[in-house]
């Protein structure tokens, strides 16, 4: 694709500082799920200590908020990398997004800060300090810190893939905020905040779940990783229907704001009506894809063809073909920089608002200008094919596993169960639920990849795609950044997970 | 600040949390270096402000240039 980019820039910045980025991101998505998944965990094994004051309950807590701790302390400060990364490698883009991108960051900075480093303190010093009832609602209150942070981050997310309450100054060539609420409140935030957290949810009682198995596949703390199982199971269970619900919310903003991205998603290159959703290739559930993305049987979905030569919507609305789109951001950067030129040259004021009307007129495909074949416009469909049913393909192995999980850790059905525990089953279960641990991150990595890979070429959909938003930067110098960050962070996901396994190992007492 | 003041009992809940702390010794030692290799190393030797040092504190001339002119050529 890259060879038929406008291109003043060398081609390996964008990829390199692509890499860079989502090598950051990526990495930084170890922490934060596990993060939010194990609040919920801690928050119920404590609330059952509060409740029944036995010593036990208040032992499981502790060990599972030193697990937390850990991964916490580990994963502290990795998002701010990816800050720096905007104001390096993208740096146009960073003054594109204006104020809107860094309100919320700013928000989340302070709830960050403020929340979690008040609430943590009182978690872990405070057992002696403060009655059971403050203790239990710091710990609660410290996991609604870490996810409020994840709302605001992903509000700044949501925005770039469906930019909304902006408005672009020609003058300060920033977008500016109209509406606070418009940004924070967008829907395509909701659904991706719903999405995520749930997800997060899954990977926290996965991990729950894999720590229980490997105790009892040591036959070791049988009181706690049975009833940790439990807890586990049960939120596994319920975050994962939830991330399906969520999901099928999420796919129909994608099918109306992110069509493109759907087309990815499927390789459908020519839409309709009652389309059906691919297994895999040639195997298909038919009228499924119209149902997830339109709630209707019958609805309709247009694909990569149909995109890039234009179509018509049901409800009678025109979609311009690409090319149109292309010619019409064209239109919108010649407006653009006759505005400026005109108010650099004190031009009358006729002349001045005739430019800025042409440039509102054109403005919703600006960043169309910057394509130069319409080809450039669709993401790469074989990464998307596949991280989407990667992700759909382990949610639902999850659905199955906790239920299976939560109806053994209960003993039901008992004719199943009459002879056995399921503390005592042969070793390679225990191995099964601990190989799943992996797998929960791979689920979470690859919804992520549709999410971002998806939305290709576009840093801001239709208003900027990469190769405009990049810094004019050597290609060699962040490719050293890269392979140092590689370096940095493998390090330490070794050094965590030593801690980890070493804390695991030792149990509860210690 | 009184014993039993506010204040009193909060000093005293991180004085005596971070002196009994032993995993959470390593912990924070590993924050430390990561803050410094993150703010001290990295932000400072390889992730400049871009603009500050190109645009000569005149960005949005600087960012139109690159988008009306450098990368719309």
């Amino acid at each position: 694709m890259l060879q038929n980019l406008i291109l003043n820039i060398d081609a390996g910045t964008i990829d390199w500082s692509r890499a860079q980025f989502a090598l950051t991101a990526i990495y930084h998505w170890l922490f934060v799920p596990l993060t939010l998944g194990l609040a919920v965990i801690m928050g119920i094994v404590e609330t059952i200590y509060y409740r029944t004051k036995e010593q036990f309950w208040k032992d499981a807590a502790i060990f599972w908020q030193k697990l937390f701790g850990i991964n916490f302390a580990m994963g502290v400060a990795t998002g701010i990398i990816l800050e720096f990364e905007f104001g390096t490698n993208w740096s146009n883009y960073s003054w594109f997004v204006g104020d809107i991108f860094g309100a919320p960051l700013a928000v989340e900075g302070i709830v960050a800060f403020f929340m979690e480093s008040t609430f943590v303190a009182v978690m872990y010093f405070g057992w002696k300090k403060v009655s059971p009832g403050f203790h239990l609602a710091s710990t609660w209150l410290t996991g609604l810190g870490a996810t409020i942070s994840a709302w605001w981050i992903l509000v700044a997310n949501a925005w770039m893939q469906y930019p909304v309450g902006c408005a672009f100054n020609p003058d300060t060539m920033r977008n500016e905020m109209v509406s606070f609420a418009e940004v924070a409140l967008s829907p395509f935030a909701i659904s991706k905040f719903c999405h995520t957290v749930t997800s997060a949810w899954i990977i926290g009682a996965v991990f729950c779940v894999g720590v229980c198995s490997y105790y009892m596949l040591k036959r070791r703390e049988p009181r706690l990783s049975i009833e940790s199982m439990k807890i586990g199971a049960a939120v596994g269970l319920v975050a994962a229907l939830l991330a399906a619900a969520t999901g099928h919310k999420s796919a129909q903003d994608v099918a109306a704001v992110q069509p493109m991205k759907l087309a990815a998603m499927e390789a459908l290159y020519d839409g309709g009506n009652g389309i059906g959703l691919k297994v895999i290739e040639g195997i298909e559930v038919p009228k499924a894809l119209s149902f997830m993305a339109t709630n209707d049987f019958e609805g309709y979905v247009p694909g990569i063809n149909n995109i890039l030569n234009g179509y018509t919507t049901p409800d009678g609305q025109v979609e311009p073909s690409v090319d149109e789109k292309i010619k019409r951001g064209k239109q919108a950067i010649a407006a653009l920089a006759a505005y400026r030129q005109a108010k650099h040259e004190g031009a009358e004021e006729a002349v001045i608002n005739a430019q800025l009307a042409l440039l509102n007129e054109h403005m919703p495909y600006f960043g169309y200008g910057y394509i130069r074949d319409k080809e450039d416009v669709v993401p790469p469909i074989a990464v998307n094919f596949w991280a989407f049913r990667v992700m759909v393909g382990l949610g639902g192995l999850f659905i199955l596993f906790f239920a299976v999980v939560l109806a053994g850790a209960y003993g039901w059905p008992k004719f199943l169960w009459r002879d056995r525990s399921i503390t005592s089953l042969p070793k390679w279960h225990y191995w099964i639920a601990i190989a799943l641990i992996p797998l929960g991150y791979i689920a979470s990595e690859s919804g992520w990849l549709v999410a971002e890979f998806g939305r290709q070429p576009w840093t801001i959909q239709d208003m900027l795609p990469t190769w405009a938003a990049v810094s004019d930067l050597q290609s060699g110098s962040v490719m050293i950044t890269f392979f140092l960050f590689l370096l940095l962070f493998t390090t330490m996901l070794a050094v965590e997970i030593s801690i980890l396994l070493k804390q695991i190992k030792k149990g509860p007492e210690s | 600040m009184g014993k039993g003041s506010f204040l009193h009992r909060v000093f005293d809940l991180y004085y005596e949390g971070f002196r009994d702390m032993r995993l959470g010794k390593t912990l924070w030692a590993i924050i430390l270096i990561k803050l410094f290799i993150i703010f001290a190393i990295l932000k400072v030797f390889f992730f400049p402000n871009f603009l500050k040092a190109h645009a000569e504190g005149d960005e949005a001339s600087y960012v139109a240039e690159q988008l009306l002119e450098v990368r719309s050529e």
